[in-house]
């Protein structure tokens, strides 16, 4: 290995982290773009800016975020001790209100009215529509009808908090989908709209940014898990759909390294074609949604049908960052099925009490694996991203008997 | 050179027509027998679309034509023989119209030479901006291809200029923002914007997006030279079959 991380500008002027990111859209949206990647980059460096963000993060969303020693199940598996960054504690109950606040501030300050988005569990845009309530922005969401069956709460939080959530039919209605018609409706009117990516994803400033707001969560852990344990963890567990989590706690530790990591991709039903989504485990350099990045294609450049049983996981590319540390052999890309996700499920929601989101127990599974090899005087921080009430319904109607015997 | 040819015809004929197809849609046979009624019905270029599932430009119609050529099972390899095959058979310049990961995938200098072998004249390729072009504008410089650059409504006067100097053939002109096939307003402010398109270069105008009869086609004599007709030729295809291709194109100029 050639190339370290501190030869690499994370990203450089135009959005690279290394040969990965960029920006591959129309020339009606890269003016946007560059409108806003100019904005961001003022406010990054506005005091008011910044006091306001961390205010909300405060006040309004409850950070900093709970860092809990899982003992019971450390302890029932007689291995390393599990940590949890608890971001299923966060207001509307995952990590992606973060970004979403950044992101509603920014569209404020440069005076758009309406804040657009796809999401896949919901989440994404749970958390958007919350923030578009707080600081009086409309908001559309823009969701594959699939995910809407799946989903029903998320969908009914999105409408009470006064979003629009529009269906969508084209392809395969999942997230995939949700993205393109979400930039469709951006390209009719780049002006009143914008779009708040979902992830880590997308043409720049989005990878950076959405990083950027993300990275409170690894700074905190950073800080917590030393004051709780005196030293670094040894190891960080995250899951990676498009990545915004797995970035958001592993930028704080990139230049720690005696802290292994771990991006725990979806292996589905198995890993055959269309039934699985690890990109970056399966994937092959391409250009998607305005990007260059890791993604699960055909000969042809198409990109395939994912699967994944977590909505929030379920797409054919991945933030360019990841893909840039997983060639540097940074970051560990390694997947959960379907059956070890809904074991977790169930396991931490009984052994702890906590009803973990399918997406985190992608996470969480791959740890608990990893604990059962490791001594008990080894750390692993997983990153429990959101929580499961969204979830409960679809869990209990398809494995529920299986688990929950009468 | 796509330009030459273009300011020949341009000599003859007060307006050019571009039309458009989706290889493939329905089915390849279909295919053949839309360029040839196009072709017998006078359109001056054609743009020959390879399918890829996120056509991240293009509007509803265009968008399921590339969806279910797809489906058909349609693959690159074909759409170079099609492509072959029409630029052999007809004597007006043909592009490939496509999205970049299709040439990424398949090797951009390999994907520029079979475009030479086959006949093509040159490319539209609306997610790539010259920023990100280099390989690409080498490939098709290598092999005497038009590279062709989109401006779009808010393109600046500056960036045209930029754009411009990469392009060759012509520009492509959107008529407005958002994807193709919807509602235009073919308007004063579109005569401004055309006029700001002039001034930015010496290339040959194109306009598309959402010209669709006489009256586009009419409004746009003398403002740009290539009226550019791709989603209601889709839609007529559709609802009244090849035949109804043929009249439309007649009834545009």
């Amino acid at each position: 290995m050639n190339r370290t991380l501190r030869d690499i500008p994370l990203p450089d002027i135009k959005g690279y982290f290394g040969e990965y990111g960029g920006s591959f859209i129309p020339d009606v949206l890269q003016k946007v773009m560059d409108e806003i990647t100019e904005a961001y980059l003022e406010i990054k460096q506005d005091k008011s800016f910044q006091q306001e963000l961390q205010s909300l993060y405060r006040n309004y969303v409850g950070r900093p975020s709970a860092l809990f020693h899982a003992r019971n199940l450390s302890n029932k598996i007689g291995g390393a001790q599990i940590y949890l960054k608890r971001e299923d504690l966060n207001h509307t109950g995952a990590h992606k209100i973060n970004h979403c606040l950044g992101e509603a501030l920014l569209a404020k300050r440069m005076g758009k009215e309406i804040l657009i988005a796809e999401t896949g569990a919901g989440q994404h845009g749970v958390a958007l529509a919350t923030a578009a309530a707080l600081v009086g922005l409309k908001c559309h969401i823009y969701m594959g009808v699939v995910d809407i069956a799946k989903e029903r709460p998320n969908v009914t939080r999105m409408k009470i908090l006064g979003a629009r959530v529009v269906p969508v039919t084209r392809g395969t209605q999942t997230l995939k989908d949700a993205v393109d018609a979400a930039f469709e409706a951006y390209l009719e009117d780049p002006v009143r709209q914008i779009y708040a990516i979902g992830s880590v994803v997308g043409p720049h400033p989005f990878p950076m940014m959405v990083r950027d707001f993300q990275q409170i969560i690894g700074i905190e852990a950073r800080e917590q898990f030393q004051e709780m344990t005196g030293r670094l963890p040894d190891n960080l567990v995250a899951c990676v759909g498009g990545g915004s989590n797995a970035i958001g706690l592993f930028s704080a530790f990139l230049d720690d390294r005696s802290v292994s990591m771990y991006g725990v991709e979806p292996s589905g039903r198995g890993l055959y074609a269309g039934q699985h989504a690890a990109t970056l485990t399966l994937g092959t350099p391409g250009i998607l949604h305005g990007f260059r990045s890791y993604m699960l294609q055909d000969d042809a450049g198409e990109p395939l049908p994912v699967y994944s049983v977590a909505s929030g996981l379920d797409y054919p590319g991945v933030g360019p960052q990841h893909s840039l540390l997983k060639d540097l052999e940074r970051v560990n890309y390694v997947t959960a099925g379907d059956k070890e996700t809904i074991d977790a499920f169930f396991e931490l929601s009984r052994v702890e009490g906590i009803i973990p989101a399918l997406e985190s127990c992608h996470a969480v599974s791959y740890a608990m694996g990893l604990a059962a090899k490791l001594a008990s005087d080894q750390t692993i921080l997983v990153n429990l991203s959101g929580r499961g009430d969204k979830d409960i319904d679809f869990v209990m109607e398809n494995y529920g008997k299986d688990y929950c015997p009468e | 050179m796509l330009e030459t040819t273009i300011r020949n015809k341009l000599a003859q004929k007060d307006i050019l027509l571009m039309t458009h197809i989706v290889i493939g849609y329905p089915n390849l046979d279909t295919s053949f027998e839309v360029v040839r009624t196009m072709v017998e019905a006078g359109v001056d270029l054609m743009e020959l679309q390879i399918p890829f599932s996120e056509p991240m430009a293009d509007g509803s119609v265009i968008l399921k034509a590339n969806q279910d050529a797809l489906a058909t099972g349609i693959t690159v390899d074909q759409c170079f023989d099609f492509a072959q095959q029409v630029a052999r058979d007809y004597q007006i310049p043909f592009l490939f119209m496509t999205y970049y990961n299709i040439l990424f995938k398949y090797g951009v200098e390999a994907f520029a030479e079979r475009m030479a072998e086959c006949g093509l004249c040159g490319a539209i390729v609306p997610d790539l901006p010259p920023e990100e072009a280099d390989e690409y504008l080498a490939a098709m410089n290598r092999h005497g291809l038009a590279p062709i650059f989109i401006f779009a409504p808010n393109t600046g006067e500056t960036r045209m200029r930029q754009i411009a100097a990469h392009g060759s053939g012509f520009i492509y002109c959107m008529a407005r923002k958002g994807v193709t096939g919807l509602q235009t307003d073919f308007s004063q402010q579109l005569g401004g914007h055309l006029a700001h398109c002039r001034a930015a270069t010496e290339l040959p105008l194109a306009l598309g997006f959402g010209v669709k009869d006489h009256d586009d086609v009419q409004f746009i004599k003398g403002k740009a030279d290539i009226a550019v007709v791709g989603s209601e030729a889709i839609r007529v295809l559709d609802s009244q079959g090849v035949a109804a291709v043929g009249d439309l194109i007649r009834s545009l100029r």
